[in-house]
Parts: structure tokens; C-alpha cells; sequence
């Protein structure tokens, strides 16, 4: 199963660049160039798992869409996408909650892993969730 | 030219200042207590002398009272008249001069016809006929009688004393001749200072005691006041003063007169007011060097300390402006710098979507171009590159114009151009803000004399305000242009938080800032005032808070002349 990524960024270029890369290499990419767009997106109930997000956007930036994601989506991970000058807002970022930060322009497969290691950190939190919901049930039933 | 100017008035005003505080003082102090020393010191000189005087007169007044009542009683005592008046007269004489050592030089009996009938004496005067003389006409008159210096038969200077009385059947006088040296005596001892001298003259002005050394030969030029002497003044009815200048030497002279002999005679007392007042003038001689030297001593002190302190005062001038320039600079490079960040992530962009674009080639290469539509899309992504490449470019292209007008010099600027290039620089980082910026510009605006370099400066650091204060909602920024009279308005208007009314006062102090340490300097729109004011225009600032913020510039538009030299030149 391909890990579902959204790739947002207000440069229309980047993202289906970027998109059409990460596809080749067997990701399910889904592309919002605007905070809004990327919330409608996953209002639309796309089962997205990594959210690569642009820092400075015009409209919503960065760090507001990280913290209606965060919000909204408590399970998604974020991997914050900066250019030099505002490393101090992906550090903010990451405050907010976000996984991890990647300097713009960025080798794919420094991205490549980043991806997979979200991927994988989300995964670990859902079946500790399932787990433990299993682990409710069992105990309900013990009852 | 200004400064030399500056400092010039400035060191005259010190000196003045300094010369004014200290030797006024100096100079009031010296005058009332030399005025003061001047007046008591001559009141009591001029007291002096007339206690002198006045104790001689009533000295000379006794002697000659005494002498005339001497005679008197002589003439009572002895009943001249008879046979044995040459005897008697010898014998009276002798016992004179024994008592009275020189006072009477000689004694001679008149009878009422004038003729000597005895004499005794050291002159030979024979049976000597008086008839004519005044004298004898006057004691004939008067009974008693006390003459002027007289040179008489003898032919030396004497006076008389004569004091008619019944002898027998006839008046008689009796006559006694006053030695001279003796009666001057009296007056020779009244000797003040170098030229002080006593001297009797009668109502003709003539002297009755021997002239001497340091008096002239006649008395013409007593005042009037002295030879019709009488009265004076209340304190010393007898005594009066009176100062006039000597027409032979020039010379102030005091004279202080005393009537002797009920007026006939003036007891007169002679004195150089230079010699009387000696101790005066030597002692106002004395405080006017030292006032003199004292002058000159702060007079130089003034001038050293004046230049010391403008010395300093130009160094420290220096240091400011060097200061200045320095803040000056790093505003600039402050300013500089948040516009190279800005253009840093602008080009951070297109140079993230080449390096994405070629990593695509890459792929699509790895996959071989025969593939499916490799081909066409190698060919996008090479146009893709190519159109990010222009992007890039256009960016260096708006910086390297911006970059070129690091030019101090003032010369004549398009204001209009320089708005339209900055804005451009801004729009991207206004574009991430949420800020619109908007460029109102007057057409046909004239040109204004300004540093491009500095101009550049005072809009980036407005514009770059403004976008801050709009950083959290976003909003608009107008720049706008126009001239209004002979001035060019150039003003930024932002619609973001405002300035609280508190900071408004302070907002064109220096390192006065309301970001975060570190963020910024507190210096941007202080040298923007710097700017403008150098330019000999005014900024001012309109502010409401939540509603936005509106600075306002006043450039004055070029002078005539130099634009259309500027034309020629172009």
C-alpha cells in the first residue's frame, strides 16, 4: 500500500515537480498550493498519512495550516518545508507539533526518508491506539 | 561654512561671557572703591589743612593782637613826651629785645607832625619825616595801626605797628618795627608735603611774608573768592577752600585762605592737588595696575580657556558626526540586510523548482526518454527550468539596480522610478505578508536632489515598517507621489496596527524600538529624519491605532538653475 503524501506549497511549479517525482517512486501524492486548500483536501476525507508543508505562504502560512492540521488531525504527521530564512518558524513548527523540518531546496532521498519515517512514526501511533482500544474491549469483555 | 561661522560666534560669546562675568565685577569694585577712597581721602586731606590753617591764623591773629597791645600798653606805660625819650625808649628796646628776643627790631616815637623825635634801633634813620607816609595817616585816623610789608626809608622789607596816645599836649605815635624773619616764622612753619606753603598776601594781592622756593613771584592768579574774601563756608566761617589751576604750570592747585588782621591780610595756604593728593594717586596708580594686569590675566585666560574649549567642542563634534555616519551605516546595512533575507528566499524558490525539475530529468532519464512521454516531459521540465532561470535573473536584475545606487553623492532623482523599483523589491516579501501594495504616482513629477542611496534607504525602511506592522493580518500599503507647490509629497500608508499615541513622540529617537532584542535597531526612521532633514525636507506621521499609520515626506523639488545645469549635463 503507497504511503498517501500531501505535498503543499503555493509554487504551482514545485508541487507537481515534486509530485510527479515522488509518484514515480511510488507514493500516492495528493497537491495543495494554499493552507485552505490542503485543509478542504483533508475535509474531503482523503486518507492522507505525511503532510509536507510549506513555510511561507501567502494566505494562510505555514505554521496556521500546521495548527488547524494538528487540530483537526491529531494522528497526521507534518514534515515542515522552509526556505533559510524563516528556520525560526519551522522551529516554531515544530513546537506546534510538527515531525520534523527540511531545508527547500532538499535532496529527495533526505525527503524519501523523512516521508517513511512520519509514515512509520503514524503507523506505530495508530496500532498503540488499536492496541489499546483492543486491549479496552478485552478488558470490558473480562468484566 | 556654517560650522566655521558657528564656532566663531560661539568662541566670541565664551570670551565675552567670561570677560563680562569676571572683570565686571573687577572694574565695579575697583571704581566705587577708588571713587569712595578718592572722596574721603580728599575730605580728610582738605580738613586737615584747614585745621592747619586755621590754627595759624588764630595763631598769626594773636601775635599781631599781642604786639599791638603790647605797644599799646608801652605807650600808655611809658608817658612819652618829655626829655628822656631817647633814653626810655633805648631802655624799652633793650628789655624787648632781651624778652622777646628779635620780635621788635625797633622802636621810634613819632609826634603828631611825623617827624621821629626818638629812635632805638640798629637802622640810622635820622630825624626822619613820616608825614607822607601812609601809615602815619592812617594811625592819625585810626589810633591804632598795623601796616603792609613796607621797604619804607631802611629800604628792607618790614612791617609796623603804630599806636598813637596822648603825651603831654600832643598825640604821639609810638612805632614798632615787627622783625620780619620772626613774623614769617610763623607762616614758614605751616610746610605740607612737597609744594605745600603758607603765605600772607594783602587785599592787593601782594606778599606780606618772604616769598619763597615753589611760589610764584606775584599772586595774579588767587580766585577772586580769596581776595575779596569773606563769609565762606558755615563749619569754619573763616576758613574757606578753593581749588584752581595754575595758568603758569597748569597745574590743579588748592588754596585754603583765612583772613588775618580783620581782612585786611589773607593767611593763604598753597598746595599742588597733585602733591596734596599723593598718597591718593599713588595708591589709585596701584589699584589700576593691578586692575590692569588682572585684566590682562583673565583677558588671556579667557582666550586659552575659549580655544581649549572649542577645541573640545570640535573634537567632540567630530566624534558625533563620525558616530553619526556610523549609525548611519549600520542602518543601512540593517536595512540591507532584511532586503538581502528577503531576496535570499525570493530566489530560494525558483532555484528549489530547477533543482526539483532536474532531479526529474534525472529520472525520466534513468527510465530512458523513449519511454511513454519522457520526452515531452524532459522537454516541460527544460522549459520549466528555463522560465525559473528568467525568474532568478529578474530578481538579480531589480537587486543590481538597487545595488548600483549606492551612490551618496546628491544629484537628481526621478522619485517616481525609485518608488516603482523599490515596490518591486518589496512585492514579494509584501505578497507573503498578506500586503497589497499599491504605487500612486503623480505623473510629471519634478525631479528632487537627493542621494539615490539614501532615498533608497528611507523607502525600503518605510516600506519594510509598513509590511511589519501589517505582518499579522495582512492589508494594504499605498505609496503615493505628488507635488504640492514647490514641494514633492511623498507619503506610505499602511493599514496595519498603528502607533500606540505614547510612541509616537519618540518614534524618531534613536534605538528607541518596539521589536524583540535583536530584531531590530531602533535606528531605521531616525535616520530616515536624518535623511530628510539633510535634505531640507520634513517628515511627519499620522497614526491611529488598529486603523494604520501614514508617514509623510516633504521633499523640496529641485531649484530652477540646477535642474536645467542637470539637463545640460545631460
Amino acid at each position: 500500500m503507497p504511503t498517501r503524501v500531501l505535498l503543499v506549497d503555493d509554487e504551482q511549479a514545485f508541487v507537481s515537480t515534486m509530485a510527479k517525482r515522488l509518484g514515480k517512486r511510488g507514493l500516492k501524492v495528493y497537491t495543495a498550493n494554499s493552507g485552505q486548500e490542503a485543509l478542504d483536501l483533508l475535509a474531503g476525507g482523503e486518507n492522507v498519512e505525511v503532510v509536507i508543508l510549506d513555510v511561507k505562504m501567502p494566505g494562510m502560512d505555514g505554521i496556521e495550516t500546521l495548527q488547524a492540521i494538528k487540530a483537526g488531525y491529531p494522528l497526521l504527521e507534518v514534515v515542515m518545508l522552509t526556505g533559510h530564512a524563516t528556520v525560526e518558524s519551522a522551529i516554531e513548527g515544530m513546537r506546534h507539533g510538527a515531525f520534523d523540518y527540511l531545508m527547500k531546496p532538499c535532496e529527495m532521498d533526505v525527503l524519501l526518508s523523512k516521508i517513511s519515517q512520519a509514515q512509520s512514526k503514524k503507523a506505530a501511533h495508530e496500532t498503540k491506539i488499536l492496541e489499546a482500544r483492543a486491549q479496552n474491549i478485552a478488558l470490558r469483555r473480562g468484566d | 561654512v556654517s560650522d566655521k561661522h558657528y564656532f566663531q560666534s560661539l568662541h566670541r560669546s565664551i570670551i565675552a561671557t567670561v570677560l563680562l562675568v569676571s572683570i565686571m565685577p573687577l572694574l565695579l569694585l575697583v571704581i566705587i572703591v577708588a571713587y569712595r577712597f578718592d572722596v574721603s581721602y580728599k575730605d580728610k586731606t582738605l580738613a586737615h589743612l584747614q585745621e592747619l590753617v586755621l590754627k595759624h591764623q588764630q595763631n598769626i591773629n594773636s601775635f599781631l593782637d599781642e604786639k599791638l597791645s603790647e605797644v599799646k600798653v608801652l605807650s600808655e606805660v611809658m608817658h612819652f613826651g618829655g626829655e628822656q625819650d631817647q633814653q626810655r625808649l633805648q631802655k624799652l628796646h633793650q628789655a624787648l629785645s632781651y624778652a622777646h628776643q628779635r620780635s621788635f627790631v625797633d622802636l621810634g616815637l613819632v609826634n603828631s607832625s611825623g617827624v621821629l623825635k626818638a629812635y632805638a634801633g640798629p637802622f640810622k634813620l635820622g630825624n626822619a619825616n613820616y608825614h607822607k607816609a601812609d601809615w602815619f595817616k592812617a594811625v592819625m585816623e585810626k589810633d591804632a595801626y598795623i601796616s603792609d610789608l613796607f621797604l619804607g626809608l631802611r629800604g628792607v622789607p618790614h612791617f609796623i605797628i603804630a599806636v598813637k596816645f596822648q603825651g603831654g599836649s600832643s598825640p604821639w605815635i609810638l612805632r614798632a618795627t615787627i622783625d620780619f624773619v620772626e613774623f614769617c616764622r610763623l607762616v614758614e612753619d605751616i610746610s605740607v608735603g612737597r609744594t605745600g606753603r603758607a603765605f600772607i598776601v594783602n587785599r592787593e594781592g601782594e606778599y606780606q611774608t618772604s616769598s619763597r622756593a615753589g611760589l610764584p613771584k606775584n599772586a595774579p592768579f588767587l580766585p577772586t573768592t580769596v581776595s575779596s574774601g569773606k563769609g565762606g563756608d558755615n563749619k569754619r566761617p573763616q576758613v574757606k577752600v578753593s581749588q584752581a589751576v595754575d595758568p603758569s604750570s597748569g597745574a590743579e592747585v588748592i588754596f585754603i585762605t583765612a583772613p588775618l588782621k580783620f581782612g585786611e591780610w589773607t593767611l593763604v595756604f598753597r598746595q599742588d592737588a597733585e602733591d596734596a593728593f599723593k598718597d591718593l594717586s599713588q595708591t589709585i596708580r596701584m589699584m589700576t595696575m593691578i586692575m590692569l594686569v588682572g585684566i590682562g590675566a583673565i583677558t588671556m585666560m579667557a582666550l586659552i580657556l575659549s580655544r581649549r574649549i572649542l577645541r573640545r567642542i570640535k573634537q567632540a563634534d567630530q566624534s558625533k558626526e563620525m558616530m553619526n555616519e556610523q549609525v548611519i551605516e549600520a542602518g543601512k546595512l540593517a536595512s540591507v540586510g532584511e532586503l538581502a533575507a528577503g531576496i535570499a528566499h525570493e530566489i530560494n524558490n525558483p532555484v528549489a523548482i530547477m533543482m526539483e525539475e532536474a532531479g526529474w530529468i534525472q529520472d525520466l532519464l534513468d527510465e530512458g526518454l523513449e519511454v511513454d512521454e519522457n520526452m515531452r516531459e524532459t522537454q516541460q521540465s527544460l522549459k520549466q527550468i528555463h522560465t525559473q532561470g528568467t525568474r532568478c535573473k529578474e530578481i538579480t536584475h531589480k537587486l543590481l539596480s538597487f545595488a548600483r545606487k549606492i551612490d551618496p553623492m546628491v544629484k537628481s532623482v526621478a522619485l517616481n522610478e525609485l518608488v516603482r523599483e523599490i515596490t518591486a523589491l518589496s512585492r514579494e516579501r509584501a505578497r507573503f505578508a498578506n500586503v497589497r501594495i499599491e504605487a500612486s504616482l503623480a505623473s510629471g513629477l519634478p525631479n528632487i536632489e537627493a542621494s539615490p542611496s539614501e532615498l533608497q534607504q528611507v523607502l525600503l525602511n518605510l516600506i519594510n515598517n509598513a509590511i511589519d506592522a501589517m505582518e499579522k493580518e495582512g492589508g494594504d500599503l499605498i505609496v503615493s507621489t505628488r507635488l504640492d507647490g514647490d514641494n514633492v509629497l511623498l507619503s506610505v500608508e499602511d493599514s496595519g496596527m498603528g502607533i500606540p499615541k505614547a510612541n509616537l513622540a519618540r518614534l524618531f529617537d534613536p534605538f528607541f524600538t518596539t521589536k524583540p532584542v535583536g530584531k531590530g535597531t531602533g535606528l531605521g526612521l531616525s535616520i530616515i529624519y536624518g535623511i530628510i532633514n539633510k535634505m531640507g525636507g520634513e517628515i511627519t506621521v499620522n497614526s491611529t491605532v488598529d486603523v494604520g499609520t501614514a508617514f509623510n515626506i516633504r521633499i523640496p523639488q529641485m531649484k530652477e538653475e540646477n535642474r536645467t545645469g542637470e539637463t545640460d549635463a545631460n
